[in-house]
Formats: structure tokens, C-alpha cells, sequence
């Protein structure tokens, strides 16, 4: 029952939902470096997010959000997995 | 000098007190209720016992021999007959008597469960913040509870519980705070630190009180009534209430009373020790003055905006200040403000004397603090501050030399810092020059009530005085007026003008012509003095000509006014269109923010000089509104009737289609809904075209009421339109009038009549005055609005305060990240675009315009 219905729709097609990509370990040192901060500085997400759940992401995984903002466009953010 | 040593505090820890601990601190033991002797000396034993501190001058303190203000006060304690439970911890020990077993003390979790958890906490505490710590031992503990069987014992567990605030019942049968006290001691350290509860800080028996602190006398000074009576403080209250209680229990139990005796002190021991820590706690009747207010107890004095916190920590008072009464000069300069004498003879400044101004500081102190402007103190170089008064004069002025400080009085041109309250954005504390003037109240120019949302209905502001030269200089540039004619909310002004200013200059750029003697005349007037420009103007001069001489000669602006039409100026010269609101206003008027932009400080004195301008015309002109204002030709009236009858037949054959079934429904609403809109629709619409038809057929011509809507200065032409016209339709949250009686608001009206006057439909205006009912109607929705905002204020206020203490810290660093104090990120690109909006318009940056200003040099 509860398989049926996920499958029925997809969140990352719906509109509202950016674009969520994990970055790399390599792309993520470099990220971590060019703001010169700890992963504990970054902004959170959980793991039980329905995003988090979809990509599988794992604690300690960084992504890499693309918004649609109405000042530039686009804007990008970065979220860091927690529990 | 001093030498001063540092030291980083490394940690701080909180505990709980242990009975060993508490008679450790302590200089004496409470014995007994009473305070004071037959001669009114402090008994030993008492709660004013002098070994725990002196509130008496002339009196020592017995434990350390400090007079009044030097001994800060030492604990006492009281011994309890009968332990009592800590209010502020029955939750705790609730918690921890369920997790842990009856019988052989230990934690409800086996060997494999203690394990994983030890070693989550391990791991957690290495890679993850405080929170996901303290979170995995919550878990853990909150995972005992469901546990039926001790792992270790096998005894059942019994079901625990806890009638609020103190009493433990374990099937009915109350358990003592003694048995309470047994099985918390039964609980090992080892088990307490897998709850998260450091033993070596607070033992759970500690929470049941056998040993209860009395704070120093120092913390509960009682107060000599002018009678010559002492009044103590609500502690010393209450803890001779303690006293007492206990005393009587003690005697009881060793003269061997019966049990329900003992049992009855004990619990009214439990109650005056619960309500010593907190007064209002739920289900308890809080302790009460024989007057009937209750007392403030320790909590009280902690929680809540009276509380320590808020009050005495986080809430500063200061000297150097004064508050009164604002009242307007429109003759002051923006960035002045008028001092009464009696507030500037009050207030000083410390000024060191040297060779340059010796002469003048040995005025001032001749003067002495009756004179202004004069001094009232000075100080020598040693430090000795003395007053001045006729009878020190002559020494001082004898010793004046270079070195001492003579506080002077105010005088024009010193440095102050003036604030209205709510101190909502930056703009509301800025930094003024003192002008000394006659009178009681503080003198402001209205141009700068906009930015201190202030008018003169009363409003009270606050002034101070910085006393360092650091002090001023930093409050100059940083906190002046002219720094803050540009809001940081969107670029746009908060200075500029308001009311009659707007009027006058409106009025001068659209229809005045004068002859070069009134011109002049009228400029001198405002103090500009620009001959070249005089010699320029023709015997003839327009009013726009008049407003170009304040103008810089290469100024070039293009805007809109209020009714859409170009306002343009050219190499300094107003060519067409008229200012008004939109142009010259406080709130987004463009002019004045392009000449800030372009000319920085020198563009805010031509703003003070619009300002001064549009007011200066007004004197000259004369102006003024009356209710012929709203007069209207008879040609005018009938074309009104016509519209509003026009559409009242219109309600009524909506109401006939819905009588008839005829209506079709909107998509999404029923038929009720659907003639309600159309109703509202018709009438709303018809009082628009009232208005428009006002507007279009009054002529401005002798029309103030008309000029000062146009110019956007005050009011609307909605307003005129319901002073002459139609006041319109009452709604109530969004709907016509439809509360009062029983399907119908007024019992005039007969049931479920849907006409347009029977649900608020106001065809009068104020001129003409209104029905009674319709007058009815106005009330209730007068009435409603008033109460809105009334309700709404605070709530706003509070939401404000609550966004604004989570965001104080947040800054933009010079990566553009937005950071909090821990240096954590909270957004990547300051708002996305990284623009910074007090150097942008609206929000956003205009590149074609700069692209076309580069290209044009």
C-alpha cells in the first residue's frame, strides 16, 4: 500500500521542489574550503527529508540546491545532511 | 595603575546544592522565627541574624566583621524536620522514580542497551553539536518508561503517579517525601550518567530538601517606614513562615504527637517551602500579604520583563538624559533639535581647560549652575568632583588651572543623541545638534517625524548627551540626521517633505507667478541668498523658475508625480511637470533622493531649503480648508443622485433575478455568495464614479481640500468624495452588515432583506449628515476597526521583538555570506543578489540608468 503510493508520484517533478544535487567528497572539500568554514557552519537538512529520502543521501552528505529566485534567477544553496 | 589580569572562563558548571555543601556555606543555624529583640537588635538565631550580613549602618557583621557594604552577606540554614520536595524538580525525580526499579535501584535497560547507548553518546558527542547529544539521552530515558520488568531483579514495576505539584501516589498509597527520598539515594552514579545527570553535581536526593539555604540578610533588606516601623522583605516573609512551621513540627515529633498531627505540619511545611521558591505554581492558592497580594518569592524575582533578566541585565538606565514633550518648529534645522533652558542647564558636558579655553570655562564657573549659560561642577585633577555653589565659587575660580574639568551647560552646537520609542529601525535614534530655546518642550522639525514616526499629540522623546569626545564624534558620523535621509529598508528617503511643504511647493511649481521683487523676497526669506542666480531671474518669474534657484546648476532628474506626468529637470531647471508627494515627499519622493545621492550632504541642505520653501509660500499665500470646500453645484448633486440610484435599481434587480431563481451562480460559490458580490460590486462601483466625478468636476481653483489630495499632502479624494458625495458601503470582515438580530441587523428591517441600506449601504455624506441607521452602521464598523487595531498593536509588537532578537546577531561577511555568532551560515549570497539595498532603488539596481550616466560623461 504504502510502496503504491510513492511510486503514484514523484516529488521532483512538482514545481515547487528545486533541483537537489549531491556533490561529490571531492567537490565538497572544495566547498568547505572556499568558505573556510566546518561542516557543523553549513545549514541543515534531515535526513528524513522527503528530498534526503529520494536521493538517498547518507549523514555527512552535502547538496548543492538550485532555486528560482526572482532577483537573479537562480540561486544556489548548500545543505548539509543531519539526522 | 591598576593591573589588570585576564582569564578565559573555560567552562561553567550548574548544580544542585547538597545538604553537606549547604551547611558548609552557611554562618549560622535558623532556629527561630522571631527577627528582633525587645530593643530592636537582632536575635541570634533569627533571620536577621547579624552573622548573616548588616542592612543597619553602624552595625558589624559577626562572621566577617565588614560594616554595612562591605560585607556582602553570608548564607544561613534552616534544618528540616521533615524532608520536603524541591517544586522546581518534581518533574526530574518523577522521571527518574519511574526509570529506575523499586526495589534494587538499578536503571531500566540490560547490559546490550546500556552498551549501544554508551556508545551513540560517544560517538555523538565527537562529531555532532550539543543538541544531538542532549536529544540521543532524552531518547534513551524516554525509552525506559514503557519497560515493565527490571532486567536485574525481576520485580514488577509498579505504576507510578504524579498528582500535581508534589504528591506521589503508587496505587493509591501516598509515598512520603522520606520513602522518595530512600529510593532516589538507591539510584548508582554510573546509572544517573546514562540519564545525562552528572552526580558529581546533583545527586537526585538532593532535590528532596533536608537542608534548606536562607539567603544573607544583604538579599532581603527590610525597609524603616517613615513612622520609624520596619517593613521586611516577602523572603524574610516567608522564611519565617518556614521557621515557624518547622520549629512546631520538631516539638511535635519529639513530644511524640499523633501521626495526623505530624502529617498535617508536615504538609503545611511542604506548601510554605513550594511556594518560598515559586508563588505561582498551578493548583497551589500562592502565599499572600495579610493585605491579600501575594508575595514575590525567588521566582518572581528572576522571570518576565520585571525580572532580573530583562530588568536589571538586559535593561541599562543612564545619566546625561532628559524627556519631554515634543512640539514642531518648522524655523529649526533638520538636524537640530530645540532644548528648553531648564533641561540644557541640567545636562553638561565635561570640557578639560587649557590655555585656549581658559578664559572662557572661568566664565562659565563665575556664572555658577544658576546662570546660563554657566557650570555646575568641576573637577580637579586629582579626581575630587565639587559642586558649584555661592559658597564654593570663590575657591574654585581661585584654583582653576589647566588640567581641571569644568561640566558645563549645554550650548548651540553641542552634540545629542534624541530617540522615540518603539525603537524600530535605526533611524530612531539619530544624532542632533542642542539648540538652546525658551519653553518646556523639546523643538523638532517636522521633517524628521516620519522617520521617528512621531507627531505632537503628546509624544514624549528621549535625549542624551555623550560625554566622551570619542563618544560625540562617533554619534556625528555615524548617527546624524543627514546620514540618514536613505532608509536601508529599500533606497528610498524617510527625509523630505511632509503636510503644508508639500502643499506650498506644489502650488508654487503648478500655478504661482511672481515679479522678481517677490521672488527674492520670498528666497531671502528661507536664507538662500545665490545673487548670480537673483541677477538671472526676469520681472516676471514662474513659480517653477522660483524652485530651480535652490537646484544645482547641473542637476538632471526625471520622475513621475502623483498623476502619472513627467517632472523633469534640466542643468538645474525645473522645465515641466509639478512636485508633489511622489517627487519631494518623506516616503519615496524621488527628487529628494537623487539630489542625496548626487550631491550626499550638500544635497540635504537643498532638501531643508525645499522644505523651508514650500512653507514660506504658504505664509505668503495663505491657506486653508472649510466645509464650502465640499460644496458642489446643483448640477453635480443631480448627476450624483443619478449614479447612486442608478445603482441601487441595479441591486434591486439582482435581488428580484435571486428572488426568481434567475442568478447564475460565479464558478465556486453558491447563489447567496454570488448576489452578495454582485451587490457589493454594484454599490462599491457606484461610489468610485462619485469620486471620480467629484474629481473631475470641483475645480482646484479655491479648492484646498481638492489641492491637498492632488498633491498627496493629506487625504485622499476618497475623502472629499464621502464629505460631499456618498459615504458608501460598511463592511465587516470582508461582507456587508449582517449581524445584530435575527436575520436582519436592525429590527427596522424586516427579515432576510437583502436591499442595499438594510445591510449597511451609507447613499449620504458626512456633509449632508446620514440617516439614523445609516449612522448606526457607520458606528459599528468604526467601532470594529478601533478595537482591530487596539488588539493588534501588541501582537505586532511582540512578533517584532521576537524576530528581532533571533536575528541581532546575523551580519554580512565579506564573502557575502550571512553568518550568525557562531559563524554559521544562514544564507550563501546576502538576499540572493548580494545587493545592498540602501544603495539600491526599490530593491534593485538600475543598470541602463548607469550605464547612461557613465556614457553621458
Amino acid at each position: 500500500m504504502k510502496e503504491e503510493k510513492k511510486d503514484k508520484f514523484d516529488i521532483t517533478t512538482h514545481s515547487l521542489v528545486p533541483e537537489h544535487i549531491k556533490l561529490t567528497e571531492e567537490e565538497k572539500k572544495q566547498l568547505l574550503q572556499s568558505y573556510n568554514i566546518s561542516i557543523k557552519q553549513f545549514p541543515a537538512i534531515s535526513q528524513d527529508d522527503a528530498m534526503a529520502k529520494k536521493l538517498n543521501l547518507k549523514i555527512g552528505d552535502v547538496i548543492k540546491i538550485v532555486r528560482k529566485s526572482p532577483t537573479l534567477g537562480q540561486s544556489t544553496y548548500y545543505r548539509v545532511v543531519i539526522k | 595603575m591598576t593591573e589588570y589580569v585576564y582569564k578565559k572562563v573555560g567552562s561553567i558548571v550548574f548544580g544542585v546544592l547538597s545538604p553537606m555543601i549547604i551547611k558548609k556555606m552557611s554562618a549560622t543555624k535558623i532556629v527561630t522565627p522571631e527577627l528582633y529583640d525587645k530593643e530592636g537588635y537582632p536575635v541570634d538565631g533569627g533571620l536577621m541574624d547579624v552573622r548573616m550580613g548588616v542592612i543597619d549602618p553602624g552595625l558589624k557583621c559577626k562572621t566577617c566583621g565588614g560594616k554595612l557594604k562591605e560585607c556582602m552577606g553570608h548564607f544561613g540554614y534552616i534544618e528540616l524536620a521533615r524532608p520536603a520536595i524541591h517544586v522546581k524538580y518534581v518533574d526530574t525525580v518523577y522521571d527518574l522514580l519511574r526509570y529506575t526499579c523499586k526495589s534494587c535501584g538499578r536503571i531500566y535497560a540490560d547490559e546490550e542497551k546500556i552498551r549501544i547507548h554508551k556508545l551513540a553518546i560517544e560517538e555523538k558527542t565527537k562529531t555532532e553539536k550539543y543538541i544531538a547529544v542532549k536529544r540521543e539521552y532524552e531518547e534513551f530515558a524516554s525509552s525506559l518508561k514503557t519497560i515493565k520488568k527490571c532486567p536485574y531483579c525481576q520485580a514488577k514495576k509498579v505504576e507510578l503517579k504524579l498528582e500535581k505539584p508534589v504528591s506521589f501516589y503508587e496505587e493509591d498509597q501516598k509515598l512520603t517525601p522520606i520513602e522518595i527520598k530512600t529510593r532516589l539515594e538507591k539510584i548508582s552514579d554510573a546509572d544517573l550518567e546514562l540519564i545525562g545527570i552528572n552526580p558529581a553535581f546533583a545527586r537526585p536526593e538532593w532535590f528532596v530538601l533536608t537542608m534548606l539555604p536562607v539567603p544573607p540578610v544583604t538579599v532581603r533588606p527590610s525597609i524603616t517606614l517613615d513612622t520609624g516601623e520596619r517593613s521586611e522583605d516577602d523572603l524574610t516573609h516567608k522564611l519565617s513562615d518556614i521557621v515557624r512551621i518547622n520549629q512546631r513540627l520538631f516539638e511535635n515529633i519529639n513530644a511524640g504527637a499523633p501521626e495526623v498531627i505530624v502529617e498535617d505540619l508536615w504538609e503545611l511545611l511542604q506548601y510554605h517551602i513550594m511556594t518560598y521558591f515559586d508563588n505561582d505554581i498551578a493548583q497551589v492558592p500562592p502565599a499572600r500579604h495579610r493585605s491579600g497580594q501575594p508575595l514575590k518569592t525567588l521566582t518572581d524575582r528572576i522571570k518576565s520583563k520585571e525580572g532580573r533578566f530583562r530588568y536589571n541585565l538586559a535593561g541599562k538606565r543612564v545619566n546625561y538624559a532628559a524627556r519631554t514633550v515634543i512640539s514642531p518648529d518648522p524655523k529649526i534645522k533638520l538636524g537640530e533639535v530645540g532644548i528648553p533652558i531648564v533641561v540644557a542647564m541640567d545636562l553638561t558636558i565635561p570640557e578639560t581647560v587649557n590655555s585656549w579655553n581658559f578664559a572662557k570655562l572661568k566664565e562659565y564657573v563665575q556664572r555658577g549652575p544658576k546662570e546660563y549659560p554657566g557650570a555646575n561642577y568641576v573637577i580637579r585633577p586629582d579626581g575630587t568632583k565639587k559642586q558649584i555653589t555661592d559658597e564654593t565659587k570663590e575657591q574654585l575660580l581661585g584654583e582653576l588651572a589647566e588640567g581641571f574639568i569644568v561640566e558645563r551647560h549645554l550650548i548651540d552646537g553641542d552634540i545629542s543623541i534624541f530617540n522615540r520609542q518603539p525603537s524600530l529601525h535605526r533611524m530612531s535614534i539619530m544624532c542632533h545638534k542642542v539648540r538652546v530655546l525658551p519653553g518646556n518642550s523639546f523643538r523638532v522639525s517636522p521633517a524628521v517625524c516620519f522617520p521617528y514616526n512621531a507627531d505632537f499629540d503628546g509624544d514624549e522623546m528621549n535625549l542624551h548627551i555623550p560625554q566622551t569626545e570619542e563618544a560625540r564624534t562617533e554619534a556625528e558620523v555615524l548617527m546624524s540626521v543627514r546620514k540618514h535621509l536613505i532608509t536601508p529598508k529599500d533606497g528610498s528617503n524617510v527625509i523630505g517633505c511632509i503636510e503644508d511643504a508639500i502643499v506650498g511647493c506644489y502650488l508654487l511649481t503648478k500655478e504661482l507667478t511672481l515679479t522678481k521683487e517677490e521672488a527674492i523676497q520670498l528666497l531671502i526669506s528661507i536664507g538662500v541668498d545665490d545673487s548670480e542666480k537673483f541677477s538671472k531671474l526676469k520681472d516676471k518669474v514662474t513659480g517653477k523658475e522660483v524652485f530651480s534657484v535652490l537646484l544645482p546648476d547641473d542637476f538632471d532628474f526625471v520622475g513621475e508625480s502623483k498623476n502619472d506626468e513627467e517632472v523633469i529637470v534640466k542643468k538645474g531647471k525645473l522645465i515641466e511637470g509639478v512636485v508633489d508627494k511622489n517627487t519631494i515627499g518623506s516616503e519615496g519622493g524621488s527628487m529628494i533622493r537623487s539630489l542625496y545621492v548626487t550631491y550626499k550632504e550638500a544635497g540635504f541642505e537643498i532638501t531643508e531649503k525645499i522644505f523651508r520653501l514650500g512653507i514660506a509660500v504658504l505664509l505668503k499665500n495663505g491657506f486653508t480648508t472649510s466645509i464650502s470646500d465640499t460644496d458642489i453645484t446643483e448640477k453635480l448633486k443631480n448627476e450624483i443622485e443619478e449614479i447612486l440610484t442608478e445603482a441601487e435599481k441595479k441591486a434591486k434587480r439582482y435581488i428580484k433575478q435571486f428572488e426568481d431563481g434567475e442568478l447564475t451562480p460565479i464558478h465556486g460559490r453558491t447563489i447567496e455568495e454570488t448576489i452578495e458580490l454582485k451587490i457589493i460590486e454594484a454599490l462599491t462601483e457606484a461610489r468610485n464614479d462619485v469620486g471620480k466625478l467629484i474629481a473631475k468636476s470641483i475645480p482646484e481653483k479655491n479648492n484646498s481640500a481638492l489641492v491637498m489630495a492632488r498633491s498627496g499632502a493629506r487625504g485622499k479624494i476618497l475623502n472629499l468624495a464621502q464629505m460631499a458625495g456618498c459615504v458608501g458601503q460598511q463592511a465587516l470582515r470582508g461582507q456587508r452588515i449582517n449581524t445584530g438580530y435575527k436575520k436582519r441587523a436592525l429590527s427596522m428591517f424586516e427579515d432576510n432583506e437583502m436591499s442595499p441600506e438594510a445591510k449597511g449601504w451609507i447613499k449620504n455624506g458626512y456633509k449632508r449628515g446620514l440617516k439614523p441607521y445609516e449612522y448606526f452602521f457607520h458606528c459599528l464598523t468604526g467601532r470594529d476597526s478601533l478595537m482591530d487595531t487596539a488588539l493588534r498593536t501588541p501582537k505586532s509588537g511582540y512578533l517584532y521583538r521576537r524576530i528581532s532578537n533571533a536575528l541581532q546577531d546575523l551580519r554580512v561577511e565579506y564573502d557575502e555570506t550571512v553568518r550568525d555568532a557562531n559563524r554559521s551560515i544562514v544564507q550563501f549570497k546576502y538576499g540572493e543578489d548580494s545587493i545592498d539595498v540602501s544603495k539600491s532603488e526599490n530593491g534593485t539596481i538600475d543598470v541602463e540608468k548607469i550605464v547612461k550616466e557613465v556614457a553621458k560623461l
